[in-house]
């Protein structure tokens, strides 16, 4: 909502400077987002009259013209502007004057001839965006020698207040004068608009089908009028401060009732109608042409104006083009009606369409407003096109008429929400600048709610109005009170703090990437995967829901690497989404990705490049933070985006819950990116749930440690060794350590030496050698048998 | 005997010129050994006879006592000589810098959401979280705001389908707990929310922290004091000035829009607080009768307030960033600046 500061101060005029006001107006509630002067800054500039007009001897386009500037002596100027003609009233800059943009105007010669000032154009005052057409001629009512900037009252402000969708009833200078009257305790000057007498019997007949959508239709012919008459100049100059263009005198004084009074109103040509009006639910696929030019396929469920041929408007929102009013137009058939917010709610933005008209209906239209606009209308219409009006035709179902329910409020209710206790003449006070009637207060008021009031239903939206007048920062401030309990605390589960720092102390910089990602990144990285697609997203690139943290962990990689970034450390927790809309399953994860040099560049570090154990040594320390590393394993499998020989799943307990790996070169080489990377992700359950240490007492004696090297095939993996190894080397077993893998020369092509230490240790007793040798010889036998190992001697 | 002092000259000269412990050594060895030259001399106390024995048996003492010291210092010397060449030789340049990993950093919006828990959690609310995408109901119909209400233009959504969509706000999460719990409820609900909008001051997705305290008694004035503890707990001053105004949400009732004195410019007016002095911070209210018919909680029984506030905008003001976009562009150069 925008309007004109001096239009308001008609209504209501606190004594608060134009800053004041706008504090007022935001303080209530309706928050004001700019203040902006009407105009740019000049002065000197009067009311003229050009009294004659003379070719300029030695220029084929300026004119040298005579001007009436109230002085009493004609001023000559120079003129350049195609539209100027003696007679014409017109903007004068005077010698002296200055021009927005601190443009100053001197005592001039323009190929010889004298000139002494300017006459002005609407955009070199600062009045029009752009450059004008010509100069701007002013009504022929102007006051020659009047400074034009009082005359046209520049010195005015737009305020625009940012609505929320609740205040519907501030939608008009009516409105905010109400509101300013109540928070400033000022009264309000409500304009008095008087009855039309009909100057003919002229009616057009209405029929309203739908009454529940539109309970109240009010429509008037006015006979012989004259559209290609002007608006006059303070009508258009309110609109322009309202943000309106002004288009033709029909339009403009219903857009002037609109702001003025809240309601919008309809101009159709009579001429161009058929026997009458229809308020009925469109049929389907009727078509309609808009007047923005727009052909829309209406559905029964959209209330139109039709006559006995054809839809001519779609109710609240826009009218039809056909049916429109023209230069052409005689005779006017004007609507005002109550559309009820259900009827209008959604069809506005189903035909692609925001309009003023909806706008207001769909947040509620004052119902007792329809006739005063209509009378507002008609006066104001009438004053410039002419015309003899006939009387008002009313068509109205008061059952579906919007009722206001009264509204109790309870004393006890309305001092416990606040925190105080209000003296009675305080709440009467503002029900009655909120023009509200109450009951005398017992235990509770009775209240009333005005009609424009669609907000008003409960007895919390009273207590609001009650805290809203009296000012929120009036109230009292206190500190919630509680009992102090105590929370159970999962002390076996890791918080997702402490993971995430444990990535941080181990270099890893923390990402935040968007959860939707481009669908053929996301084909590339995992092909084949269902996620949910966006209906309506920002872009293609950002359309579809991530399946895996990866897309947008390389993302990332890419923008760095791009930016001469060599070494590059990444985690993110988050959430991805599986499957089907239908079987969805959003899982939070913890995923990571390392590329560049192992170490940082210095002067000890070496230049060798991460690899695959750097990124399982990190995942592992932050698998151990759970206490339950031995739940743990990771089997060699496949995926789409992982370098199949490099690749290895996650289990926890035998369930999957993540991968670890090397991106695929294929997958590396479609994305441009020249180094490794690697990368894991995880379930974000399986690592933060863990276990309580459990003590087990120290042994007081010796420990024996053994160390044992075996060779065997290269594709034998080491941690099924081991496990075997360690399940068969007996209860005693306290360490073990894999202190070696060597291939090379002294082992034969295809094998390998797995060196390994372990340490036996009785919690009661010394062990003796021979049980140690027959331990060794279990597992010495156990990975001979089940895994081809040999000792090495 | 004669010798003696010969010998006493002879050893002084031989300690004072050894060069280190070894050569001492062979000293103290030749002379003061089993076999060396004054333990010799001492031996040869024998042949005396029993009136010169101990006169001459004193002066060798002393002498060999003599050596014994001066021996002992010299070892020191030698000792102190070793050490303080070893230590020259060990010497570094400790101003190099020290080896190992660097740390890496949490996002800005972590350091901020997890900042705001902890404020939170110190006086008793639990931190919930819930689906991200959300249905109709959880994230507008339990909200108070129904199909085709003009509040929802408040915040442009992403749907996937009639009813399935992006959760545009944490509220939800709120509804859910109060579906799931009985009063007391204190919780704050982060996380990512996302909006159809995409522009210098938006992103399509962003971070919130709403919270919740549902309660017998709860009050505005409650709400009040709780927000501006927040804030200047948040920044960090005492002195902040917070004001309440009114406001919209279907949620609650009364709403309000709080607004801090700008950090930037102490309010004094600035770029960044449109030279009003203020800046719109968060929003609240009281939890709407409505929402608490839709979770199933008893609203005469309870009162509560809600608020929820942007985990972005707040780092911005309190990091000092001046571009949204740079939160999701996980530029290395921006993110280790948090570290």
């Amino acid at each position: 909502m925008k309007f004109s500061e001096a239009w308001l101060r008609e209504w209501v005029s606190p004594a608060l400077d134009t800053q004041a006001l706008a504090d007022a107006i935001t303080m209530a509630g309706l928050e004001v987002d700019a203040v902006e002067p009407v105009g740019a800054i000049f002065e000197g500039v009067v009311v003229a009259t050009v009294i004659a007009k003379a070719q300029h001897p030695d220029a084929d386009k300026l004119n040298v013209c005579q001007v009436d500037d109230g002085s009493g002596e004609p001023v000559q100027v120079v003129c350049g502007a195609p539209n100027v003609d003696t007679g014409q009233k017109v903007p004068f800059a005077r010698v002296g004057a200055v021009l927005p943009d601190n443009f100053k105007i001197k005592q001039a010669k323009l190929r010889g001839v004298e000139s002494r000032g300017m006459i002005c154009s609407a955009s070199e005052l600062g009045l029009e965006e752009g450059h004008s057409e010509g100069i701007y001629v002013l009504p022929a009512d102007a006051p020659v020698g009047k400074d034009f900037r009082a005359w046209l009252q520049l010195d005015d402000h737009t305020i625009e207040v940012d609505l929320t969708p609740n205040r519907g009833d501030c939608l008009s200078l009516r409105g905010m004068a109400r509101e300013v009257g109540c928070v400033t305790g000022t009264k309000v000057n409500e304009p008095g608009i008087a009855t039309v007498v009909a100057r003919n019997n002229a009616q057009f007949p209405v029929v309203v089908s739908d009454g529940e959508r539109c309970p109240r239709y009010l429509g008037r012919v006015i006979r012989d009028v004259d559209i290609t008459a002007s608006t006059p100049l303070w009508m258009c100059e309110r609109l322009r401060r309202s943000g309106i263009r002004s288009i033709d005198p029909a339009v403009d004084v219903t857009n002037y009732v609109m702001l003025e009074l809240g309601q919008p109103m309809h101009a159709f040509d009579l001429d161009a109608l058929n026997g009458g009006i229809e308020v009925r639910r469109a049929r389907s696929d009727e078509r309609l042409t808009l007047l923005d030019g727009q052909e829309v396929v209406l559905d029964g469920d959209t209330l139109v104006i039709a006559d006995h041929d054809r839809a001519l408007a779609i109710a609240g929102v826009m009218g039809g083009e056909a049916t429109g009013v023209s230069g052409e137009t005689r005779n006017l058939f004007l609507e005002a009606a109550y559309f009820s917010p259900l009827a209008v709610a959604g069809k506005a933005r189903e035909f692609g369409l925001h309009t003023d008209a909806s706008h207001r209906f769909e947040r509620g239209v004052d119902p007792d407003i329809t006739r005063p606009a209509m009378e507002r209308a008609t006066e104001l219409l009438t004053a410039i096109v002419g015309g003899s009006p006939g009387p008002i035709t009313e068509v109205r179902q008061p059952a579906h008429l919007p009722r206001r329910p009264d509204v109790e409020l309870r004393r006890e209710r309305l001092s416990a929400c606040l925190g105080i206790r209000l003296p009675d003449e305080d709440i009467q006070r503002i029900f009655r600048s909120l023009g509200m009637t109450s009951s005398a207060p017992g235990q509770s008021w009775h209240v009333q709610i005005p009609s424009w009031r669609f907000d008003i239903s409960v007895e919390e939206d009273l207590i609001e109005e009650i805290a809203r007048i009296h000012g929120y920062n009036r109230l009292p401030v206190r500190r919630p009170q509680a009992r102090l309990s105590l929370t159970s605390d999962d002390e076996a589960s890791q918080p997702l703090r402490r993971l995430r720092r444990h990535m941080v102390s181990r270099g890893y910089q923390e990402a935040v990437t968007y959860s939707f990602v481009s669908p053929e990144l996301q084909a590339l990285i995992t092909p084949g995967a269902l996620s949910p697609t966006l209906a309506n997203p920002i872009s293609s690139d950002m359309s579809v829901m991530r399946h895996s943290l990866f897309p947008g962990l390389i993302k990332a990689l890419i923008h760095n690497l791009n930016r001469q970034q060599q070494r590059v450390r990444l985690f993110e927790t988050g959430l991805v989404f599986q499957g089907e809309l239908d079987a969805l399953v959003q899982t939070s994860m913890f995923g990571g990705l390392i590329c560049g040099s192992r170490e940082v560049e210095g002067w000890f570090s070496s230049r060798d490049g991460v690899d695959f154990f750097d990124l399982k040594g990190d995942l592992e320390s932050l698998i151990a933070l759970s206490g339950e590393a031995d739940a743990w394993s990771f089997i060699e499998e496949m995926h789409p985006a992982l370098h199949p020989g490099r690749s290895a799943r996650l289990y926890r307990q035998g369930k999957a819950v993540g991968w670890l790996g090397a991106l695929h070169p294929a997958v590396r080489a479609e994305l441009g990116i020249k180094p490794e990377v690697y990368l894991f992700e995880v379930e974000q359950e399986a690592l933060t749930r863990g276990v309580i240490p459990r003590f087990t007492p120290l042994s007081r004696f010796p420990e024996v440690r053994r160390d044992l090297a075996f060779v065997v095939s290269d594709d034998v993996g080491v941690a099924p060794l081991l496990d075997a190894i360690r399940a068969r080397a007996g209860e005693w077993l306290t360490q073990w350590q894999l202190f070696d893998v060597y291939q090379g020369k002294g082992v034969e092509e295809g094998f390998k030496s797995i060196a390994l230490g372990l340490t036996w240790q009785h919690p009661s007793r010394t062990l003796n050698d021979e049980e140690i040798n027959q331990l060794i010889a279990g597992v010495v036998e156990v990975a001979q048998t089940r895994f081809g190992a040999t000792l090495r001697s | 005997m004669d010798h003696l002092p010969a010998l006493v000259n002879e050893a002084r000269a031989a300690i004072a010129a050894a060069e280190d412990a070894q050569v001492l050594d062979q000293v103290r060895v030749r002379f003061l050994g089993k076999k060396g030259e004054i333990t010799a001399l001492l031996k040869g106390l024998g042949q005396l006879s029993a009136e010169e024995r101990p006169a001459a048996g004193e002066r060798i003492n002393e002498a060999k006592q003599a050596l014994q010291r001066e021996l002992e210092q010299r070892r020191q010397i030698i000792e102190q000589a070793a050490m303080q060449s070893r230590l020259e030789a060990e010497r570094i340049d400790v101003t190099l810098p020290g080896r190992g990993q660097v740390n890496g950093g949490l996002h800005p919006v972590t350091r901020t959401l997890e900042r705001i828990e902890s404020l939170f959690q110190h006086i008793g609310f639990e931190v919930a979280v819930g689906p991200e995408i959300e249905d109709d109901f959880h994230n507008f119909e339990a909200l108070n705001i129904p199909a085709h209400h003009p509040a929802r233009g408040m915040a442009d959504t992403f749907y996937f389908d009639a009813t399935r969509l992006l959760r545009t706000h944490t509220s939800p999460v709120q509804v859910r707990t109060m579906q799931s719990q009985e009063p007391p409820i204190r919780i704050v609900c982060p996380g990512r929310v996302y909006r159809s909008d995409s522009d210098l001051t938006h992103t399509p997705m962003f971070h919130q922290v709403e919270g919740l305290l549902v309660d017998e008694g709860v009050s505005f004035a409650d709400l009040k004091g709780t927000i501006a503890d927040f804030l200047q707990a948040f920044f960090e001053r005492d002195d902040l000035n917070v004001r309440f105004r009114p406001s919209y949400f279907p949620f609650t009732e009364p709403s309000a829009e709080v607004d801090i004195q700008c950090v930037m410019c102490q309010g004094n007016g600035c770029r960044v607080c449109s030279h009003s002095g203020w800046l719109e911070v968060m929003g609240c209210g009281m939890v709407h009768p409505e929402v608490f018919r839709h979770s199933g909680i008893d609203a005469e029984r309870y009162t509560g307030f809600a608020f929820g506030m942007g985990a972005e905008r707040l780092a911005m003001l309190r990091y000092g960033v001046n571009d949204l976009r740079l939160f999701f562009d996980n530029d290395l150069r921006f993110l280790s600046q948090f570290n």
